[in-house]
C-alpha cells in the first residue's frame, strides 16, 4: 500500500463507501477526545445536546420555585417566604422558564434535528452556534448566582417600569435581569440565523420547499420570528438598564419619557415570545403524528400556511397584553379582532391532525400520548384565549388566577407536553437507546393528571377574585381549599416529570437497542445513524417526496470532499445542487469570544465605561475566531505572494 | 444507509464558492441586516412614540445643528461610488484593485467617524436631560456602533487582503459581502437623518 498523495482529493463514492468510508469521514468530522476536544467542538449535536441538558436542568430550577411559591400559597397567611423574596422568586420562575428554558430548548431540538432532516452534514455557521451555547450558559449561571446572593430580579418576568426603575428597583438586582436578557437574547438570534441558514441553503437536492417536513417549516417560521422580535426587548432592556445607570429618561414620565413605551417594546416581543416556544411545538405534534399514523399529515399545504399565518398574526396581538391601560377604542377592536382571528390557523391545524388520526390506525405508543395530552390541553387553553381576547372580560380577570391558568394551559399545553413527546420520540435517535415504556406512561398520566388538577383549579381560583403574584392572602376570602388542591397537584406534576427523568437515567443504561428508524418513521433524521455519526451522512440523499424513507429506496449523491470538512449548498426554493461549501472546524475562540462577552455584559451593570474597554477583548477574540487559520482552500494549493 | 446506496449524481463538479444569493454568507448578512433593521425601525418608532407624548419638540432645547448632520450624510452617500467600485472589482477577482478601493473606503470611515464626533459635540441636547435627549443619543450611538464595527471589519479584511489569504476566491465573497453589509449601513442613516434632524424642524 502506498501512501497516499496528500494533496489528492478524497470523495465519497462508490470507490469510496461502508466502513471505509465511515473511518475518513469520522477523522475529519470527529473532535479530539478530551478536554480540549468538548470545549472546541462545533459539532451541532453535540451543541444542542449542551443545549437541551442546560434548558432542562434550568426547567428542574424553575420548577423547584413554581413548588416553593405553591407551598407558600397552599394556605392562608403562610409565612414560610418573605414578600420581597416572594417577590424574587415569581420573578425568577418566569424568566427562568421563559428565557432560560422554553426558548432556548425549541431552538435546541432546531440545532439537533434540522441538519438531520434536512439532509446535510453540519449547522450553517457551526462557530456561532457553539459562541451562542456558552453566552446562554454564561447568561443563565449569571442570572442564578445573583438571585442566590438574594440580588435577583423582583419586578416579574417582564419587569414593567416604574416598577423596575430607579426609582423602586433599587440596588443592583434589575441590572441583572436587563443583562441576562442581553445574554439569552443574542444567544438566540445567532441560532435563528444558523438554522435559517441551514433551512435555505443546505436542504438536500430534491426538497423543494413542499417537500420540507412541517417541523422545519415550523423552525423556519419561528427562527423569524426570533430575528423580528427579539431586537424589541434587548432595545428595551437596554433602554431599562441605561435609565438605571446613566440616568437616561426613556421611561421617566417626569421627564418626558413613558412607562407604556416599555410595555409596547416587551410585548412587541412578548406575545411573538409565546408563538417562538409554541410553533416548535407544533412541529413536534406534526412529526410524531405522521410517524404514528403511518401517513402524511392531512393537508400539508395547509399546514405550512397555518404556521405562516400564525408568524404573522402574531406580531399584531401584542396590545392585548396592554388591555388594562387605557387604550383608544379602536386598538381595543382592532387588536381583540386580531386575537380571535389567531384562533383559525391554531383551529386549522388541529383538525388537520384530527383528520390524519381518523384517516389511518394510529398507534398509541407513548410520545402519541403526549400528542393527545397536548390536543386537549391546548383546546382548553385556545378557548380560554378566546374568551379573553374581549375586552370587558379581560379588564374583569387582569392580572388574576385565571390569566396564569390560561397561559399555562397554552404553554405547557403548547409546549411542554409535545417537548416531552419529542424527547420520547428522538430520544432513540439522539441515544442509541429507547426510552422505557412503562414508566413513559406513568410519567405521563401524573404529568398530565397533576397538570389539570393545578391549573383547572386556577381557573376558578382567578374567577373568585385572587390576584397574581400575591405572596400570601387572608383566611376567608373562599380560596383556601382551592390553593390547596393547585399545590398538590403541583406536587404530582413534579413527581411526573421526576419520573420521566428517572425514565431517561435508567434508559440510557438499559434501554433496549434503537437501531436507524425504530418508528418506522419517514423524515431524513431516521435515514443514518442512531446515535448520527459526526459528519450526519455518509453520502448526501436526494429526496423525491414528502416522505423519502417511506419511498422504496433512498438515492443519494456522491462527491463530496472527505479529508476536508464540506458540504452541499442547494438552491433556496428547487434546493438543486449548486455549491460545494467548507465548513469551519473546530475552534476554542467561540468559547473565549464567549468570556470575552461576558465580562463585557457583566461589567457594563456596574460601569458604563464597561461597553468602552469590555468590547476592546471582545473584539480581538472574534477577530481572531474569523481570521482564517487554514492558508489552502479546499482542493487548491497555498496562495504565497 | 445500511444498504448498498443507490448513486444518482456526483456533486464533483460543482463550484467551491459564489456571489450573492447563492452563497451561505450573503444569507448570514441578510438576516443580521433583517435583526439590525429591525432594531433601528423600534427605535425609530420609540422616537416618534415619545415625540407624540410632547407639544414640542425637542421639548426644551434647540434640534441638532444642521452642518456636521449634512455633512455626514453627503459623505456616507458618496461612499457608496468607492463601494460600488470595489464590489465590483471582487466579483472580478481584481486583487490590486480591491487592495486599492478597500484602503479608500477605510478612510472614508476615518473621515465619518470624525463628523460623528462633531455630531455629537452639537446635538444640543443631554442623554440625560430628558427622554427626547435619551432618544437622540441613542439614535446617534446606535448608527455609529454600526459605523465602529464596520470599519473594524473592514481594516481586518484590508490586513487580510494583504496576506496569501487575499488570493483566495472566498476572500473576494467576503469582501463582496462586507460591501453589501456597508450599503445597509447608510441607507438606515435616512431614516435616522430625517428623524434626528428634520423632524425636529419641519414637523
Amino acid at each position: 500500500m502506498t501512501e497516499p498523495d496528500p494533496r489528492a482529493e478524497l470523495r465519497d463514492g462508490p470507490e469510496l463507501m461502508g466502513d471505509a468510508l465511515d473511518a475518513r469521514l469520522s477523522e475529519t468530522w470527529g473532535d479530539k477526545p478530551g478536554l480540549i476536544g468538548w470545549l472546541r467542538t462545533v459539532d451541532h449535536k453535540r451543541v444542542a445536546n449542551r443545549y437541551i441538558v442546560t434548558a432542562l436542568v434550568f426547567l428542574a430550577l424553575g420548577g423547584v420555585l413554581a413548588l416553593l411559591m405553591r407551598l407558600q400559597l397552599a394556605q392562608p397567611e403562610s409565612g414560610l417566604i418573605s414578600a420581597d423574596r416572594y417577590n424574587q422568586i415569581f420573578s425568577m420562575h418566569g424568566t427562568t422558564m421563559m428565557f432560560l428554558f422554553a426558548v432556548p430548548v425549541m431552538e435546541a431540538f432546531g440545532v439537533y434535528l434540522v441538519p438531520l432532516m434536512v439532509g446535510t452534514r453540519a449547522i450553517a455557521f457551526p462557530r456561532l452556534n457553539a459562541f451562542s451555547y456558552w453566552l446562554y450558559l454564561f447568561g443563565g449561571i449569571m442570572i442564578w448566582v445573583a438571585f442566590l446572593l438574594d440580588i435577583g430580579p423582583e419586578a416579574g418576568w417582564f419587569s414593567y417600569v416604574p416598577l423596575s426603575g430607579p426609582q423602586f428597583s433599587a440596588g443592583k438586582r434589575t441590572d441583572f435581569w436587563a443583562q441576562m436578557i442581553t445574554f439569552t437574547e443574542v444567544a438566540a438570534l445567532a441560532v435563528a440565523v444558523e438554522l435559517v441558514g441551514t433551512i435555505i441553503k443546505q436542504r438536500a437536492p430534491g426538497m423543494r420547499l413542499d417537500r420540507i417536513p412541517l417541523f422545519v417549516w415550523s423552525i423556519l417560521v419561528t427562527a423569524f420570528m426570533v430575528i423580528f422580535s427579539m431586537p424589541a426587548v434587548t432595545l428595551a432592556s437596554s433602554m431599562l438598564i441605561s435609565d438605571r445607570l446613566v440616568a437616561t429618561q426613556f421611561f421617566n414620565a417626569t421627564e418626558g419619557g413613558s412607562a407604556l413605551l416599555w410595555q409596547h417594546l416587551f410585548w412587541f416581543f412578548g406575545h411573538p415570545e409565546v408563538y417562538i416556544i409554541f410553533l416548535p411545538g407544533l412541529g413536534f405534534i406534526s412529526a410524531i403524528t405522521e410517524t404514528f399514523c403511518k401517513r402524511p399529515v392531512f393537508a400539508y399545504p395547509l399546514m405550512v400556511a397555518a404556521l405562516v399565518t400564525t408568524g404573522l398574526l402574531a406580531f399584531g396581538l401584542w396590545v392585548h397584553h396592554m388591555f388594562a391601560t387605557g387604550l383608544p377604542r379602536l386598538g381595543y377592536a382592532f387588536y381583540t379582532a386580531a386575537s380571535m382571528a389567531i384562533a383559525l390557523p391554531s383551529g386549522v391545524q388541529i383538525f388537520c391532525w384530527i383528520a390524519t388520526m381518523w384517516d389511518s390506525r394510529p398507534r398509541l405508543e407513548v410520545p402519541m400520548w403526549w400528542v393527545i395530552g397536548f390536543i386537549i390541553t391546548f383546546v382548553i387553553g385556545g378557548l380560554t384565549g378566546v374568551m379573553i381576547a374581549s375586552v370587558p372580560l379581560d379588564l374583569e380577570l387582569h392580572d388574576t388566577y385565571f390569566i396564569v391558568a390560561h397561559f399555562h394551559y397554552t404553554l405547557i399545553g403548547g409546549g411542554v407536553f409535545p417537548l416531552l413527546g419529542a424527547l420520547t420520540y428522538w430520544f432513540p435517535k439522539m441515544t442509541g437507546r429507547m426510552l422505557g415504556n412503562r414508566l413513559g406512561k406513568i410519567s405521563f398520566l401524573f404529568t398530565f393528571g397533576g397538570f389539570h388538577l393545578t391549573f383547572m383549579t386556577m381557573h376558578f381560583t382567578g374567577l373568585m377574585g385572587m390576584p397574581r403574584r400575591v405572596y400570601t392572602y387572608p383566611a376567608g376570602m373562599g380560596w383556601d381549599m382551592l390553593n390547596l388542591i393547585s399545590t398538590i397537584g403541583a406536587f404530582v406534576l413534579a413527581l411526573g416529570v421526576l419520573i420521566f427523568v428517572l425514565n431517561i437515567v435508567l434508559s440510557l443504561r438499559g434501554g433496549a437497542i434503537a437501531g436507524d428508524n425504530p418508528w418506522g418513521a419517514a423524515s431524513l433524521e431516521w435515514a443514518t445513524h442512531s446515535p448520527p455519526r459526526p459528519y450526519n451522512f455518509a453520502h448526501i440523499p436526494a429526496v423525491t417526496s414528502n416522505t423519502p424513507l417511506w419511498e422504496e429506496t433512498l438515492p443519494c449523491f456522491s462527491g463530496l470532499r472527505v479529508e476536508e470538512r464540506e458540504l452541499l449548498l442547494t438552491t433556496a426554493v428547487e434546493a438543486e445542487p449548486d455549491i460545494r461549501e467548507p465548513s469551519p472546524k473546530p475552534s476554542v475562540w467561540p468559547l473565549v469570544a464567549a468570556l470575552a462577552t461576558t465580562l463585557l455584559f457583566i461589567w457594563s451593570i456596574f460601569s458604563p465605561w464597561a461597553v468602552v474597554w469590555g468590547s476592546i477583548p471582545a473584539a480581538i477574540a472574534l477577530i481572531l475566531w474569523f481570521w482564517p487559520k487554514d492558508p489552502a482552500e479546499p482542493g487548491k494549493e497555498p496562495v504565497i505572494e | 444507509m445500511s444498504t448498498k446506496p443507490n448513486f444518482v449524481g456526483d456533486l464533483q463538479a460543482l463550484p467551491t464558492y459564489a456571489f450573492g444569493a447563492r452563497s451561505l454568507t450573503w444569507w448570514g448578512v441578510i438576516a443580521f441586516m433583517m435583526i439590525e433593521g429591525g432594531g433601528f425601525a423600534l427605535a425609530g418608532g420609540a422616537y416618534l412614540f415619545l415625540m407624540s407624548q410632547e407639544s414640542a419638540w425637542p421639548p426644551a432645547s434647540y434640534p441638532p445643528a444642521l452642518v456636521p448632520g449634512l455633512l455626514f450624510t453627503v459623505t456616507m452617500l458618496l461612499s457608496e461610488i468607492p463601494n460600488t467600485i470595489l464590489k465590483k472589482a471582487t466579483e472580478a477577482q481584481q486583487l490590486d484593485k480591491v487592495r486599492f478601493w478597500i484602503i479608500v473606503l477605510d478612510l472614508i470611515g476615518v473621515i465619518l467617524l470624525v463628523i460623528r464626533a462633531f455630531e455629537f459635540a452639537h446635538v444640543n441636547v443631554r442623554w440625560s436631560d430628558n427622554a427626547y435627549g435619551s432618544i437622540v443619543w441613542a439614535l446617534l450611538l446606535l448608527h455609529t456602533i454600526h459605523i465602529l464595527t464596520e470599519w473594524v471589519e473592514s481594516i481586518v479584511l484590508t490586513a487580510l487582503m494583504f496576506t496569501g489569504h487575499g488570493r483566495l476566491p472566498r476572500r473576494f465573497v467576503d469582501v463582496s459581502e462586507d460591501c453589501l453589509y456597508w450599503r445597509f449601513v447608510w441607507i438606515t442613516w435616512i431614516p435616522i437623518f430625517v428623524l434626528l434632524y428634520l423632524v425636529p424642524r419641519f414637523v
